[in-house]
């Protein structure tokens, strides 16, 4: 079963003072399949400027801080979410945009998508809507950065600390993506 | 002054670290200015830097930290020879070019050695671009030095500045108007702004040179750029606009990097074939034209 304990998660003492830097400088990777992506070109340029708040796009998993999964997660592309997750370094946080990863969505009785990404990995945060707007996407980044401030944004701790659990409901997925032909020999 | 020559050592090597992040907060509040957005604060550079620090990072091999560190230090050896205004660190030397040319080299060398042992591809295409475009922007760039050092009849920087002292139109820049914008483009390519950006492209090679680096690795590659910045803008503002007391120094470094950027803004890239191309004709030729007129 999932430990939630947050209380002994939190960050404390020097974290504290690091958690400010780490808050006014959020790189971020965005996973684009789901049609959130569209609204993330105007969330970054002139018109909503992300970089007001030292927010940028980064090209690698390896400098980013920030994982922001546009929209719905077919199982194929799930794998690679993980995979992209995990070779982040910590700190990061993720981000799930719209309905799609909280339960499906539109997809909710399709074979092949996933219903609740929490299931998989850490969210921190969700931003509801289908999809949501730039000034929504915004709300969010600053609620995050207030999480974060406060030592609160500890999803990647928690996955380390339950990550037999993260990874039974990974496995238990993942095996529907294996070849049907390799399955009946 | 002090005298002391590890103080000055760390004097130069920190107000090159500290400017340079500066210029770079600048330089990014400008060109969102360009775009007609606003951007961070002017300190945002610093605060990436220390998030960068903070942040836990991974290592493939110890030719990897080491490469890295070699790339930043290559760097601010070389700030040791550059006349920080009216300041060097060491008052004997007075900045020769042919060693400035010879050491700044060494920074990309250890780039190179770093991110090549992360065995990424994409790292290495993109320290192979950077490499190639060195030896395009090199040529316009040790012509214009020859032509100084025929000029002034001596490699010392020092004595280069005390030539254009007196009026504004003793500066180089007036004196031999081809070499300075054939320097301003090797410039260009030297900071790797657009468009001659093919080794960072993040669109198509993931950053190139930076895609394995996490945290204090990138941290360091933060650090090594804004000194680069300090540096090569340096080194031109010394060669063509006259050195200068420490403010005008600075101005002028800022200045140099405000054009720098001006030009980025606004230009897409050229393949670094292509980049290399450019570099061998219109720099060049205009460098080797100012070259007849004084040698006629």
């Amino acid at each position: 079963m999932l430990l939630t304990s947050t209380k002994d998660l939190k960050d404390k003492g020097f974290e504290e003072i690091l958690n400010f830097f780490r808050k006014k400088s959020l790189w971020m990777l965005h996973y684009c399949t789901g049609c959130g992506a569209v609204e993330l070109p105007p969330t970054m340029t002139s018109r909503w400027d992300m970089e007001r708040f030292g927010m940028g796009p980064m090209a690698t998993p390896r400098q980013a801080d920030l994982l922001l999964i546009t929209g719905y997660l077919s199982v194929k592309s799930l794998k690679r979410v993980i995979y992209t997750y995990e070779q982040m370094q910590e700190p990061k946080w993720v981000i799930a945009f719209g309905s799609c990863p909280i339960n499906g969505g539109i997809y909710y009785d399709s074979y092949s998508v996933i219903n609740r990404l929490a299931l998989y990995l850490p969210v921190d945060l969700s931003i509801e809507g289908c999809m949501p707007r730039p000034e929504a996407i915004i709300d969010g980044f600053t609620k995050l950065m207030k999480q974060i401030e406060k030592g609160e944004a500890i999803g990647y701790k928690k996955y380390k600390e339950n990550y037999e659990w993260y990874k039974k409901n990974q496995r238990e997925v993942l095996e529907r993506t294996t070849p049907v032909l390799e399955q009946e020999e | 002054m002090v005298n002391n020559y590890i103080l000055r050592f760390l004097f130069a090597a920190f107000l090159s670290i500290i400017l340079g992040l500066l210029y770079m907060g600048i330089g990014r509040k400008y060109i969102a200015r360009i775009r007609r957005c606003y951007a961070g604060p002017f300190y945002q550079s610093y605060i990436d830097v220390i998030k960068l620090f903070s942040k836990k990072s991974i290592s493939h091999n110890w030719i990897m930290d080491f490469g890295v560190m070699m790339g930043f230090a290559g760097i601010i050896a070389t700030v040791i020879f550059l006349p920080i205004g009216p300041f060097t660190v060491f008052p004997d030397m007075k900045g020769n070019l042919i060693v400035i040319m010879y050491f700044m080299t060494i920074g990309y060398l250890g780039m190179a050695m770093g991110v090549a042992a992360s065995g990424n591809p994409n790292a290495t295409i993109g320290i192979a671009r950077a490499l190639a475009l060195m030896v395009g922007y090199e040529i316009p760039f040790a012509l214009a030095v020859i032509l100084l050092v025929f000029v002034n009849k001596s490699s010392l920087l020092a004595d280069i500045i005390t030539t254009q002292q007196g009026s504004i139109f003793h500066w180089n820049a007036f004196r031999y108007p081809f070499a300075f914008v054939g320097s301003l483009i090797a410039l260009q390519g030297m900071l790797g702004e657009q468009p001659f950006d093919a080794m960072i492209a993040p669109a198509e090679i993931a950053s190139g040179p930076m895609v394995e680096l996490s945290g204090k690795f990138l941290g360091f590659g933060f650090l090594q750029h804004g000194a680069q910045i300090f540096l090569e803008t340096g080194i031109i503002a010394a060669m063509f606009l006259g050195g200068g007391t420490f403010l005008g120094f600075f101005t002028k470094q800022l200045f140099l990097y405000l054009v720098t950027l001006s030009i980025a803004a606004v230009f897409p890239r050229y393949r670094f074939e292509d980049a290399v191309k450019f570099f061998w004709i219109i720099p060049t030729s205009l460098v080797l034209i100012q070259l007849l007129i004084f040698l006629i």
